[in-house]
């Protein structure tokens, strides 16, 4: 097989940590799933099938090395870039503009860019001399400002921010000075009010409702309200498996995507949510080690910003669902109903996994 | 594609501005304290979803628990059903048949304006439901359901039940409707419920009616308000967030309404039904034995069940509009001209005062002439009737015998003796409403006009008019007093009651007001006579009733004006007049031996008392005594 295929071609490199890890998850979800989605198998079987084909996705990932991922960085960014202009000219969608009908395939472009954003600025700065330059900096700025643009303006605030996110740490990663970091920092902070503007009344309203939920308790503050009320009563243990109240009289908004933690706090308690919270800081962490152990820049970027950028996800989504962070538009990785996102999720996964399947390959 | 080279480092490129060559050690050097950083961030951030989740599910988990108790669980209140109402032979006369409502629950149906427009689109919604439950929403709190619209069709229920999804805190919920099977043949005694109004919370109980929406208006409904309603029971049910009931948790049941049972006797009520015809009247018979009440019509009525669904404004103009003012219950609140009717009452006076004695007599000329006064009063026959005795007074109805009776007596003792028959006074009937009528005195006289009385209204007094105003219940009580040897009872409708999951029923008595003192039996004896005459003398003012089938009866006619009425004020006046002085009256009881029924009849703009009202009397007693004969045949 070696010798049929181009050399990069191998065994699937797997690394059996993250794959557990990941595994445990999904399954926690197809559990969570059942439950939350009115105890349906149809939507188990069409999420495991989203599982199956994004492991086979990330197996094959594993096997393509980093430098060739390299390779198809910028083709991968412009295709990204193409496809979201394209979105903003022809899209569809439900309220947002997000969705790219393609013959075959109805998907979000965005999600190219979870990964497309990361990749292309580890590209950037894998042949420059670090920590950046200023100069360097404001490329990547531009690199990753554009799509996460783009998207913001579709509008999809929530990835748009989730992509700069990824951008940043990989910025951040490759060692930018604290005190461009700082400085960045308050320039951020004095655009806040011109931020605030521009965004769209709905955005402005689940930021002022996450400020005081209870002023609107039937509105817009229902999901926090509803959400809160499922997660504390879930009391240390949870009601049960599939016998959550808040979820099974459909009190929570958006149970099985959005809110889909509320669901799992629900019937599966404090003990659940550890049990989640430490799958996802294994999953973290065994990415950043894989990161430490790379031998090369854009490895080693690539991996550490896909294993923070996870994170981000995740307390962004516990952080809504808890009542600590305003409702946007970000699901819980690997656990929530929906499509590109796992996919997206588990592709990213196959690339940390070649990284480090990888990381004694000289070229 | 510029693939840079990368691995050994290359040429930054003019970009960096620090070192030119990659340094890899210090590079991964770099990348470990900074990722180190991060783990530092997300150790932070672990920790503060941690303590969160800790704060929600384990410090505040009790008040999170009870809110999301409150949240499924409701408290509903369970309407009791309200009792049957049955004839005294176990007829229904008041069912509950089931029907569908459309409910809502305000807190959870969103924008109510736009649920109503659209929920327009699938049933109809006359404007007075809308109207209706904006207003009952104030007494619902926002949790709870409010009922929109009663009595939906199977068609509405089958549409709204395939867009129900659209509809959230909307909802279809089955209930007890009232039917009254007999419809307007009964309206006047049973009245009838309808929804709950301003008015009706006053003298409700709101806690025991929170699950209830109808009350009854009118009638028995009314009168037996708390034992036909019964007691709402609770339930506690988890519901959705829709604010849909998915199953009961736990349940007290509802205490049912109490069954009653009528004295009426729906054939007898239909007897009378039917022999007033199309003529406005009041027919009313009692049982002079146990004051119970065996028929009860007022005409014109109009249809119940109109109003338990909430009548549409057109409907109920309608029947403000219908001549003869359908919603009057004349048996008790028509005030009637007594008319010659009242004349046995003043000849039992004269008799047991002593005024005059069954011999003696007194010459009728046709005209009576009061000292001082020229214009005479009449017999109605003209040349009058000869010498009459008080019995062929009565037969033949002579009025100058009275003139000279009611002279003699006084109008200060006329007033007293027939104040024991209960004229002037309510007769204590179990139904709201009744009017007291008006038996004049010198000390009414006063009071109302401020005038002395006068000899000449004492003398019209004595063949009951003037002031004189009776109801036909009065008139019916008084004779039935006068069949019973001076037993007065407050009449009653209400026979039996039976508590829910009870077998046997209880008898519920009519009280015995008083027992007018017998001075001499005798003399009610003559006065019996005297009105058994009127059918069965040949001079009898009524022997046109002749041949009564198998009993005898005794009866007394009267023709009258209508004096007063009722809520008079909006009476039509060009109406009246050409009506005023053709209503015929007659009040019996029969058989003679020993009554078992009294009965008074009116029939309006109907003419002579004997020719008009009489026959209805006779068709009231032949229905009863049809029934009766079995028991009365062996004696």
């Amino acid at each position: 097989m070696k010798g049929l295929l181009p050399g990069w071609f191998g065994l699937p490199r797997l690394d059996w940590t993250l794959l557990l890890a990941l595994m445990l998850l999904a399954a926690l979800g197809l559990l969570v799933l059942y439950s939350a989605s009115g105890e349906d198998p149809g939507a188990v079987y069409r999420q495991a099938a989203r599982v199956g084909g994004g492991v086979v996705l990330m197996l094959g990932l594993s096997l393509v090395p980093p430098h060739v991922l390299r390779s198809w960085t910028p083709w991968l960014y412009g295709l990204g870039l193409v496809l979201l202009a394209l979105t903003l000219l022809a899209g569809e969608g439900r309220g947002a503009d997000r969705w790219l009908d393609l013959a075959v395939i109805r998907f979000q472009p965005s999600e190219i860019m979870k990964l497309a954003v990361p990749m292309m600025v580890a590209w950037f700065f894998n042949p420059l001399s670090l920590p950046p330059s200023i100069r360097a900096t404001l490329v990547a700025s531009v690199l990753l400002g554009v799509p996460a643009a783009l998207i913001a303006d579709q509008p999809d605030l929530g990835t748009a921010m989730l992509i700069a996110v990824s951008g940043c740490t990989t910025i951040f990663l490759a060692g930018l000075r604290w005190r461009y970091i700082l400085g960045l920092g308050s320039l951020v902070a004095a655009a806040l009010p011109a931020f605030w503007y521009m965004m769209h009344e709905y955005q402005r309203n689940r930021v002022r409702t996450f400020l005081d939920p209870e002023s609107d308790p039937l509105g817009s503050g229902w999901n926090i309200i509803q959400s809160k009320i499922a997660v504390g009563s879930g009391g240390l243990l949870g009601k049960g498996w599939l016998n959550g109240t808040q979820s099974h009289l459909e009190f929570i908004p958006e149970r099985h995507t959005d809110f889909i933690l509320a669901v799992l706090a629900e019937e599966f308690g404090l003990l659940g949510v550890a049990l989640l919270l430490v799958l996802y800081v294994v999953i973290t962490v065994r990415c950043i080690y894989i990161a430490g152990m790379a031998k090369d820049t854009y490895s080693r970027l690539l991996a550490g910003s896909l294993g923070f950028t996870f994170f981000v996800y995740v307390v962004v989504n516990c952080g809504m669902v808890a009542g600590l962070l305003p409702v946007v538009g970000v699901p819980l990785p690997m656990i929530s109903f929906g499509g590109t996102s796992m996919v997206t999720l588990l592709a990213g996964f196959g690339i940390v996994m070649s990284i480090h399947g990888h990381r004694n390959f000289i070229r | 594609m510029n693939t840079p080279n990368s691995i050994m480092g290359s040429l930054s490129g003019g970009n960096g501005r620090g070192r030119p060559i990659k340094d890899v050690v210090f590079e991964s050097r770099l990348f470990r304290s900074r990722a180190t950083f991060g783990l530092v961030l997300l150790a932070l951030a672990t920790a503060v979803l941690l303590a969160r989740y800790t704060w929600l599910q384990v410090v505040a988990h009790e008040e999170f628990s009870a809110r999301s108790n409150s949240n499924r669980v409701r408290v509903v209140p369970v309407a009791p059903n309200r009792g049957l109402i049955y004839d005294r032979r176990g007829r229904p006369l008041a069912e509950n048949i089931p029907a569908y409502r459309l409910e809502i629950v305000p807190e959870k149906a969103g924008e109510l304006e736009d649920t109503l427009t659209r929920l327009a689109t699938i049933v109809e919604l006359p404007e007075d439901a809308v109207e209706k439950f904006a207003r009952d929403r104030k007494r619902y709190r926002e949790f709870d359901a409010v009922p929109l619209k009663f009595n939906l069709s199977e068609e509405e229920v089958a549409r709204f039940a395939l867009d129900r999804h659209r509809y959230p805190g909307v909802d279809i919920a089955p209930y007890l409707s009232r039917y009254y099977p007999y419809g307007e043949l009964l309206t006047h005694v049973l009245g009838y419920v309808g929804r709950i109004d301003e008015g009706d919370l006053l003298r409700l109980d709101s806690a025991d009616y929170r699950a209830t929406s109808h009350t009854g208006k009118s009638g028995i409904e009314r009168q037996y308000e708390t034992a036909l309603h019964g007691h709402s029971g609770v339930e506690r049910v988890e519901t959705n967030a829709g604010g849909r009931v998915i199953r009961s948790l736990e349940r007290t049941d509802p205490v049912h309404g109490d069954d009653l049972v009528l004295s009426l006797d729906i054939q007898v009520q239909q007897a009378a039904w039917d022999a007033l015809g199309d003529r406005p009247g009041a027919v009313v018979a009692i049982d002079p034995n146990d004051g119970s009440v065996l028929a009860m019509v007022s005409k014109p009525a109009f249809d119940p069940n109109l109003f338990v669904h909430g009548i549409s404004t057109a409907d109920y103009q309608a029947i403000l509009a219908s001549p003869g003012r359908a919603l009057l219950n004349r048996v008790i609140q028509g005030g009637y001209e007594p008319g010659s009717t009242l004349k046995p009452f003043v000849a039992l006076a004269g008799l047991e005062l002593g005024v005059t004695s069954a011999d003696k007599k007194v010459f009728s000329s046709g005209n009576f002439y009061l000292p001082g006064l020229d214009r005479p009063f009449r017999d109605w026959r003209k040349g009058g009737h000869g010498w009459v005795d008080i019995t062929s007074a009565l037969e033949q109805s002579v009025n100058t015998y009275f003139y000279h009776l009611a002279l003699d007596l006084g109008i200060d003792r006329m007033h007293d003796y027939l104040a024991q028959f209960g004229f002037g006074s309510v007769t204590g009937l179990d139904l709201p409403g009744e009017l007291t009528g008006i038996l004049p005195s010198r000390e009414w006289k006063m009071a109302q006009y401020h005038q002395p009385w006068y000899p000449g209204e004492t003398v019209i007094s004595g063949i009951g008019q003037g002031y004189n105003v009776v109801t036909p219940l009065q008139l019916a009580v008084a004779v039935a007093a006068i069949a019973s040897g001076g037993r007065r009872f407050a009449p009653q409708l209400l026979y039996a009651s039976k508590r829910a999951g009870n077998q046997q029923a209880t008898r519920q008595q009519a009280a015995e007001i008083l027992q007018i003192p017998v001075v001499s039996e005798q003399n009610w004896d003559t006065v019996r006579e005297g009105m058994r005459r009127v059918v069965h003398g040949s001079a009898g003012t009524a022997r046109a009733l002749q041949p009564l089938d198998g009993y005898e009866m005794a009866g007394k006619s009267g023709t009258a004006q209508v004096i007063a009425q009722a809520q008079g004020k909006d009476y039509d006046e060009s109406h009246t007049a050409a009506n005023l002085r053709h209503h015929a009256l007659f009040i019996g009881f029969a058989p003679v031996g020993r009554p078992t029924i009294a009965v008074a009849a009116v029939v309006e703009n109907g003419g002579g008392g004997s020719r008009q009202a009489a026959p209805v009397v006779k068709a009231v007693i032949d229905a009863w005594l049809a029934q009766e004969m079995p028991q009365e045949m062996p004696q």
